[in-house]
C-alpha cells in the first residue's frame, strides 16, 4: 500500500485515502450507501469488481461512476445518488 | 497506437495474461486488453507485480507479468469492449475515447463472476459478495475488528475468510450451505489434486478458531439502513449474528457475455472447446473460467495453449493437452460438490428484491414463464447490469434460460454506440441503458 495519504471528501465529510484506494471503499469508509434504488432503497456495493453497478456515485461531478473501479485523487468530490 | 494485431486477447486475469505472453513469444503481434485498471484478473488481484512477495501468488504473477513485459504485447487496462463491428474489428472504449482493433485470431479470457441468491434483506448495504468483500478489502476498505459472517458455497469461502482475518477482520462463523456428504466424496479428489484452487484445505490451519459448519445456508438479513443481523438456518432451526458484514456468494458463474456475442456453442453453462481451446466459431478461442470453473493452474495452462495455437504452433499447443483432462474433470467435480441445495428456491418472500437495477420483487417474477417475458413485462434484467446479476439468479430460481445480451456490452456512452468505425471521439456524456 502506498503510505502517502491524503484526504478525499466523500458527502462533505474528509476521508483519508490513498492512491490506491477504491473511491468505494472510501464511501464504504464513513458508513454511507452508494446509490438509491429507483424505489428509494439505499444500495452499496455488492460485488466489487465492476459487474453490479450498485457502487455507482458522483464524483468529480460526473454522475453514475462505477466507484469500485475508480481509484482515489487528491482532492476528490464524491458525492453518493 | 497500432490498431491492427494478429492476435486480440480479452481479459488480463492468469488465463489471458498466459495467452498474450506465449503468443507475443512465438513473434505474433499481441494486444491485451481488461476492463480493470490492472492487470491480474480475480485471483492476483491487488498484487504487485514489481514488489517481491513472500506470497506464493505474488510470485507467479511477478514471473508472468515479467515474461509478458519482456514482448512487445500492447496492453491495455481500463478498456471495454463495447462492440463486435464487423467480422475481425471490435469497438473498444477506454477513458472516454472510443477506438477499433482488427484481429485475426481472438482469445477470450473474461473469467468468471459471483453467483449471488436473493433472500429477504440481501440489497441492504453491509451485504456483499463473498469474493466481493475480499475485492474491497484488496482495494483498501478497512475491516479491522468488523463482524463478518461468510457463507454461500464455494471452495473460494474458505480462501476469502483466511484473507478477511488476515486483514483484521473479526470472523464469527463459515457457512457453507453444501451437506457434508456432498463434499466428502469430493474431499478425495481436492487431496489428489495438484490445482491452487486446493488450497481451500490449506487455509482450513490458518482458520482454526472459526467455526467451518456445513449444511447451512442464510435466511435472511437485518437492518434498516445498514446491516446488522443475520439469520441462518440447517433445515431444522434457525439462529442469528449481529454482524457488521455478510459476505455471501454461491460459487462462480462464467462471463458468458463475450462469447455468447460471438455466437460461440454453450453447454451446460460453459463455452464448448476442442482440446486445442478452439470454440464453435472460426478464430475465437476461450480459456480459464469460461470453459468451466477450475482455478489458477487450468487457466493458466489453457491460456498456453490458445497461445502457442494462436500464434500458429499447433505442434507446442498439442504437446501440453495432456494435462487438461484432469483439470477439467476437477472443474466438473466442483461443480457437483457445491451444488446448490433446492431450499435455496424458497427464500424469497413476495415483496423480496431479485432485480436489483429495476427493483423488480420476486411475486412480480413468479408469474412470468420465461426471461424474455419477466424483461418485457417487468423490466428484469434490462437495468444497468444489464441481467449479469439477477440472469443467473432467475436460471437458479426458476429455470429460465437467459438468452445473451445485445451491445453494448456494457453501459457505454451513446456516442460510442452511434459511431461509425475508426470515427473520433464525440461530446455526448449521456448513459445507454439499453
Ligand atoms: C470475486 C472472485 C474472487 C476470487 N478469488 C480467488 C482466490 O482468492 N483464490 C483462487 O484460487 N481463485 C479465486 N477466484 C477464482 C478465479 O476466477 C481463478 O482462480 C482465476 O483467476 C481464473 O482466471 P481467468 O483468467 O479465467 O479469469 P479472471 O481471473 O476472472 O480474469 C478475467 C479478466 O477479464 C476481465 N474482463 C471480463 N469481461 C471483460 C470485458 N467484457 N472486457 C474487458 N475485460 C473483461 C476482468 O476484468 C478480469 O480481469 C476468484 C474468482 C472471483 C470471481
Ligand atoms: S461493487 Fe459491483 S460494480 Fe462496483
Amino acid at each position: 500500500m502506498d503510505s502517502n495519504g491524503f484526504t478525499i471528501k466523500v458527502n462533505g465529510c474528509e476521508v483519508q485515502a490513498t492512491a490506491e484506494m477504491s473511491v468505494a471503499a472510501a464511501i464504504m469508509t464513513i458508513g454511507s450507501p452508494c446509490r438509491t434504488s429507483i424505489h428509494g432503497e439505499p444500495r452499496g456495493p455488492l460485488c466489487g469488481m465492476g459487474i453490479c453497478m450498485e457502487c455507482r456515485a458522483t464524483v468529480n461531478g460526473q454522475k453514475h461512476q462505477r466507484t469500485c473501479q475508480l481509484t482515489c485523487r487528491p482532492e476528490m468530490e464524491v458525492v453518493t445518488e | 497506437m497500432k490498431s491492427d494485431f494478429d492476435v486480440v486477447v480479452v481479459g488480463a486475469g492468469p488465463g489471458g495474461i498466459a495467452s498474450a505472453a506465449v503468443a507475443a513469444e512465438a513473434g505474433s503481434r499481441v494486444c491485451l486488453v481488461d476492463d480493470n485498471r490492472y492487470p491480474g484478473g480475480q485471483i492476483w488481484r491487488g498484487l504487485h507485480p514489481d514488489v517481491p512477495s513472500k506470497n506464493p501468488h505474488g510470485r507467479e504473477f511477478a514471473k508472468w507479468m515479467e515474461r509478458l513485459r519482456r514482448t512487445p504485447c500492447t496492453t491495455l487496462t481500463g478498456t471495454q469492449i463495447i462492440d463486435h463491428l464487423a467480422p475481425n474489428i471490435l469497438r473498444f472504449e477506454r477513458e472516454s475515447k472510443t477506438f477499433d482493433l482488427t484481429y485475426r485470431k481472438l482469445i477470450l479470457a473474461t473469467g468468471a463472476r459471483e453467483r449471488f441468491l436473493p433472500f429477504p434483506g440481501w440489497t441492504l448495504p453491509g451485504v456483499t459478495g463473498a469474493g466481493g468483500l475480499q475485492a474491497l478489502v484488496k482495494s483498501g476498505l478497512e475491516v479491522r475488528d468488523k463482524r463478518v459472517v461468510v457463507a454461500g458455497t464455494g471452495p473460494l469461502l474458505l480462501a476469502i475468510a483466511a484473507g478477511l482475518k488476515a486483514a483484521g477482520a473479526n470472523i464469527l462463523a463459515i457457512y457453507e450451505q453444501a451437506p457434508l456428504a456432498q463434499l466428502i466424496g469430493f474431499g478425495f479428489t481436492l487431496m489428489s489434486h495438484p490445482g491452487k484452487i486446493v488450497e481451500g484445505l490449506g487455509y482450513a490451519k490458518k482458520l482454526l478458531d472459526i467455526p467451518y459448519r456445513t449444511g447451512r445456508w442464510v435466511t435472511s438479513a437485518e437492518g434498516s439502513m445498514q446491516l446488522n443481523r443475520v439469520t441462518f438456518t440447517d433445515g431444522r432451526r434457525q439462529w442469528s449474528h449481529d454482524c457488521d458484514y455478510l459476505a455471501c456468494g454461491f460459487h462462480l458463474v462464467p462471463n458468458l457475455e463475450l462469447p455468447m456475442l460471438f455466437r460461440c456453442e454453450v453447454a451446460n453453462g460453459y463455452v464448448t472447446t476442442s482440446e486445442l481451446q478452439q470454440t464453435s466459431v472460426p478464430n475465437v478461442s476461450c480459456v480459464g473460467e469460461l470453459t468451466g470453473i477450475g482455478g489458477l493452474e487450468k487457466a493458466l495452462l489453457e491460456g498456453e495453449i490458445a497461445g502457442w495455437f494462436a500464434a500458429g504452433h499447433e505442434d507446442k499447443a498439442r504437446r501440453l493437452t495432456g494435462q487438461l483432462r484432469a483439470f477439467r474433470n476437477f472443474a466438473l467435480r466442483l461443480d457437483q460438490a457445491f451444488k446448490l441445495r433446492t431450499e435455496l428456491r424458497n427464500l424469497c418472500q413476495p415483496e423480496t428484491i431479485v432485480c436489483r437495477c429495476e427493483d423488480v420483487a420476486f411475486c412480480k417474477l413468479q408469474v412470468c414463464r420465461s426471461w424474455r417475458e419477466a424483461k418485457l413485462h417487468t423490466r428484469c434484467g434490462m437495468g444497468s447490469c444489464q441481467g449479469r446479476i439477477c440472469g443467473p439468479q432467475t436460471e437458479f430460481l426458476f429455470q429460465w434460460r437467459c438468452s445473451s445480451v445485445r451491445p453494448p456490452i456494457y453501459p457505454a456512452r451513446l456516442s460510442s454506440v452511434a459511431e461509425m468505425p475508426k470515427s473520433g471521439q464525440s461530446e455526448t456524456e449521456e448513459v445507454a441503458q439499453v
